[in-house]
Parts: structure tokens; sequence; C-alpha cells
């Protein structure tokens, strides 16, 4: 059997399939499922100062089997009332990551440290939210903002701190330097990218919030060519995200780059077996190709590329 | 996936309910539900109050976004997907269905289509006062025997309908009990079947935006009631943490159920 295990920035991980935040992970309860099904860790739900509602419904679009375009709005329990959730998940053992967003640096520091004294294992900053104003991509789309937020946090707190990033912008790989330059362990790339669905009858949005972010099998290409980009620039680990439900995608994502990658969307078609099943499925596939460890494939496809496909399209 | 429809009916049930009717093809079995979207208001879950053609959900007032579905006029169009979830199993021939308020709204269905498959039911409505009891000619014309409770005692017995249910279980036999209302009345009904000796099924009414096991608004324990629901075991129920005790809001934030008995956030639907 290959060896699945992974060393993300000082954090050993069991396997490299991370929960992304965002789904599930409101309730200490459905984490600690998530664990059970044998996920590598756990990322929380983004978590700010206060409970938060998100919008009003509709805040999902379903594209059946590519994807899902949704604006939720950062729902979150704030952080006064959220720790009891991270409790129940490490209670059973779950290797849980902290998710945290802010407007600045300060807020987004204040509320690492908070997370942080919960015992998570990293934290993850949200950088990247595509559909909330002054928050998420809003400040992370800029490198001098991104530096300025991971440099802050990195001060405050011990832990490993994963800048996630946007892929709604034209140089991902600058906010990823950004973000190393201030300190961060990792980055994680990508969010979701911006959409929007019309309904042609009513002739308006189709989500309450208007734009939103999709995520899904639709943008592995897009989360692909960050990570590839990223790769290029730093070198700090990278968590690969965007359109991951089998294990060819994870390789992929690796291949390119990635550490370790996260799994959203597919929970939703899928169930929580998904993380159990990518697992083995990679393991499988690593056997066949004759490879004992993931982690020795990092970037692999960057040397046998030479320097071609690093330029851009003509 | 999503599709548009035009509200064909429009029916006052009680004080507090409406009807609105519907045609949308998509097939649906009793027990499922429908995410309704009412364009510039919201998008809640409703189970169907009816399952064939045209379809229907029967909206009680909880807040602002079912106060204005409750004054949608006919020619409305709503934004419609689903139909999601479980359903009710319809194969006991001797049936027990225990609706609590607007809870009955998703039982009916699956009674009419128990008695066409040639099942026995009986149904123990219970309300707060008689005018606001949902249902009971309905299905009392399709061949069930009503049993009725009011807190106020202005119908049927006085006080909690789980007062009725507990006779009936005494004195009858049933394969299987429904419910639908309140957790803390389901509770009750689900402990009075443990206690008879009888399986007991219950439809969950939680928060819920997706639909579609993403975001985590309706987690029950380690369940999710748009995709492991709304149809429980109620012996799974009493297994999982949280059931009967709270609920999670918008912002995922708990939130305890009143006692002794009280609405859930959502009566009107899973």
């Amino acid at each position: 059997m290959a060896d699945l295990r992974v060393d993300l920035a000082g954090v050993a991980l069991r396997n490299p399939f991370l929960l992304a935040s965002g789904i599930w992970g409101e309730s200490g309860e459905s984490l600690k499922g998530v664990w059970a099904a044998g996920a590598g860790g756990v990322i929380t739900k983004s978590i700010g100062r206060e409970p938060r509602a998100g919008y009003p419904n509709p805040t999902v679009e379903s594209y059946d089997r590519w994807g899902f375009l949704n604006a939720m709005g950062l729902p979150n329990p704030g952080i006064e009332e959220y720790p009891q959730e991270i409790a129940i998940a490490r209670g059973a053992g779950a290797l849980v990551v902290g998710s945290v967003f802010g407007h600045d640096a300060d807020e987004f520091a204040d509320l690492a440290e908070r997370l942080a004294a919960t015992g998570v294992a990293a934290l993850e900053l949200n950088l990247s939210c595509p559909h909330a104003e002054g928050l998420g991509a809003e400040v992370g789309s800029d490198p001098g903002a991104v530096e300025e937020i991971c440099r802050a946090v990195v001060r405050r707190v011990r832990l490993p701190v994963i800048a996630k990033l946007t892929p709604n912008t034209h140089d991902i790989a600058a906010l990823a330097v950004a973000a190393e330059r201030a300190g961060a362990a990792a980055v994680s790339a990508i969010n979701t990218v911006r959409g929007l669905s019309i309904d042609a009858t009513l002739r308006r949005p189709t989500l309450s919030h208007g734009l939103g972010g999709l995520s899904g099998p639709a943008i592995k290409p897009v989360g692909l060519a960050c990570v590839w980009q990223i790769y290029e620039k730093v070198r700090i680990p990278i968590v690969g995200v965007g359109g991951i439900g089998r294990a060819e995608d994870a390789l992929e994502y690796v291949l390119a780059g990635a550490r370790a990658v996260e799994v959203g969307t597919a929970v939703a078609f899928e169930g929580v077996g998904v993380f159990g099943r990518l697992a083995r499925d990679l393991s499988s596939r690593l056997d066949a190709l004759g490879v004992s460890r993931l982690s020795d494939l990092v970037g692999a496809a960057h040397r046998e590329s030479g320097a071609g496909a690093t330029a851009a399209a003509p | 996936m999503r599709r548009i429809v035009t509200v064909s009916e429009r029916v006052v049930e009680t004080p507090s309910t409406v009807t609105l009717r519907f045609t949308d093809p998509t097939p649906a079995r009793p027990g499922q539900f429908v995410m309704v979207w009412v364009p510039g208001v919201d998008e809640l879950p409703m189970s169907l109050a009816y399952a064939g053609d045209p379809k229907g959900i029967t909206v009680k007032v909880m807040g602002e976004a079912s106060g204005r579905i409750q004054s949608i006029s006919p020619g409305t169009l709503l934004g419609v997907r689903g139909p999601y979830g479980n359903a009710f199993d319809l194969s006991p021939r001797r049936l027990l269905a225990v609706g609590g308020g607007s809870g009955t709204a998703v039982l009916a269905p699956a009674i009419e289509a128990l008695v066409e498959r040639g099942g026995d039911a009986v149904a123990a409505l219970g309300a707060t006062t008689a005018s606001e009891l949902l249902f009971a000619d309905r299905l009392r014309d399709a061949g069930a025997v009503v049993h009725l409770a009011t807190d106020d005692g202005s119908a049927g017995a006085p006080g909690f309908v789980t007062g009725v249910v507990e006779g009936l279980l005494r004195h009858q036999t049933f394969d299987a009990v429904w419910t639908c209302g309140p957790e803390v009345m389901m509770r009750k009904v689900v402990l009075a079947g443990r206690t008879a000796g009888i399986p007991t099924f219950c439809s969950v009414e939680r928060w819920m935006k997706c639909g579609l096991g993403l975001c985590d608004a309706c987690a029950l324990g380690p369940y999710h009631v748009c995709i492991d629901g709304p149809v429980f075991p109620g012996e799974t129920l009493l297994a999982a943490p949280g059931f009967s005790e709270f609920y999670r809001d918008a912002s995922g934030r708990r939130r305890p159920y009143a006692r002794p008995s009280a609405p859930g956030p959502a009566a009107h639907g899973p």
C-alpha cells in the first residue's frame, strides 16, 4: 500500500484529503462524521466575530454533476459559540483546521488567536470568499492586503497559517508570494470562481445575492492552473482545491504542485463516504504506478514539462 | 433542475395555514419536500401536502417569508426544485399517524396513499384550538379514523395529542406509527411507541438552506435532514444528539426548543 501520509507545514496528515471550509462544518457532529469517514483533516466553516445568518435563500444553484453556484454569505455561529463544535470534533480525535474571515488584519488576528486557543492544528485564512462585501476576496485580491493580514496573524499565533487564495484575480501567484513573504506556512487554492445564474422566465438572478461562486468539477482546470502557477513562485506548501471528486483529480493536483487537497462539492454528490473512497483509490492508483509515497510526486509535472507549459497560451 | 410553476389555487385551511396548488410534472412520493422560491422573498423547504397532480404545499405563518408566501394569489410564478429527501414507507397494514399542528400537512398524502393500497389508518391530530385543526375532514374522506385533541379543549380531547396517542396505543394494535410536529411532541410519540413495541417514523422539520447536503444548516446529530431524512426511525432520533433539544438557526447557532410544547422553526415544512 502506498504511503498517503503528508506533512503539511509541520502538520502530519494521515492522508491528503481535507474537508473544504464551508461544506458541513457548522456542527461538531458533522465534522466528527467527516473525520470518522476517513478524511485527513477537517476545516471548519469560516468563523467571524458575530453570529452571521448569511444571505436569504436561494443561496445555491445546482448544475447537476458539474457543480454548484453558491452565495451563502459566510453564515457561521460566531467565535463565542463555535468552540463547543470544535470540542466535539476534537473529542473524537479529529484533526481540525480553523477557518476565519475578517474585514481587516486586526480582526483576522483576533479571531485567529481565539480559534487557536480551541486546540485546532492550523488556521486557514479566508481571503477568497467571492461574494461578501468588504470580506473574503474583496480584501484578498490585493497582494498588499494579503501580506498585511498574514503578517498580523503570524505574529499573534504559533500555529501554521494557511492563506486561502482567490482565483478571481489576474495574478494568483502574486497573492501566494505575498502570503509567503508575510510568513504564512502554506497557501490553499482555489476558492470558488465568481459566477452568475439568471432565470430567463423571471428575468432575474437566481441567487438572492446575485453573484456567487462556482465549485465542483467545472472548475478543476482553473484550480490546477492556479496551483501550477503558484508552485512556480513559492516554496511553501500548497493545498489544492477545486473539483476534486476522484483520486485521479487529487493526483493531478499533486503533480501540479499540491501537497494536500480539499474536497467540498463531492461531499454533496457522494456523501461523506467520498473520503474513504478517495484514500483507497489513490493508494491503489499509486501502487499501480509503482509509487510508494505520494509526497514524492508533489510538483512532478513541472519537472516533466520543460519551460513550455509554464508560458501562457498565445 | 429548478423549474418555474404557476400557482393555480389558494385555499385557506385554518386561520394560520394556507395551501397553494401548482402543476409540476416531476414525480414525488409522500413524505418528500421541495424547495419553493418566491422571487424577491426567500426560498423555503416545504413538505408536499399534495404529492400528485397538482402538487400542493401548506404554509403556516412562522416568519416574514412564510407570511408573504401565504398571501400569494393564483397566477403567481414560483421556483420549485426537488423533490428531495426520503418518503414514508407505505407498507404498514395498520397505521397510527400523529400530527401536531401543521405537521399533519406531510402526513396527509402519505395516509391517503396507504389507504389506497388497502391499509387501515387511524389519525390523531392535535392543535392549539379547534379552528387550527388541519385536514381532519380530508383524512376522514380518505377513510381514516380521526381522533382530535386541542390545547384549549375546544374540540376533541383537551390537552396534548400525545395523551390521545398513549390511549390508542394501549387499546389498539398498529404496525407502525408516523408522526410530524414539534420535536418535543415527536419525542413523546417515539417513547410511547417504544413502550408499546411499535416502530415509529418521524418527519423532522429543520432550518434548511441548500437542501442538497452541502451547507450543514439542517444538521441533526450525525445526520442531515435534507438528505438522510426528513423521515427518520424514532429510535434513530432518540440516539441523535440534539433531537428535541435544539435546532440551528440561519447562522448555525444552537437554539433551544421551548418546552413542554411549541412549534419548531418551520412547522410548515421539513
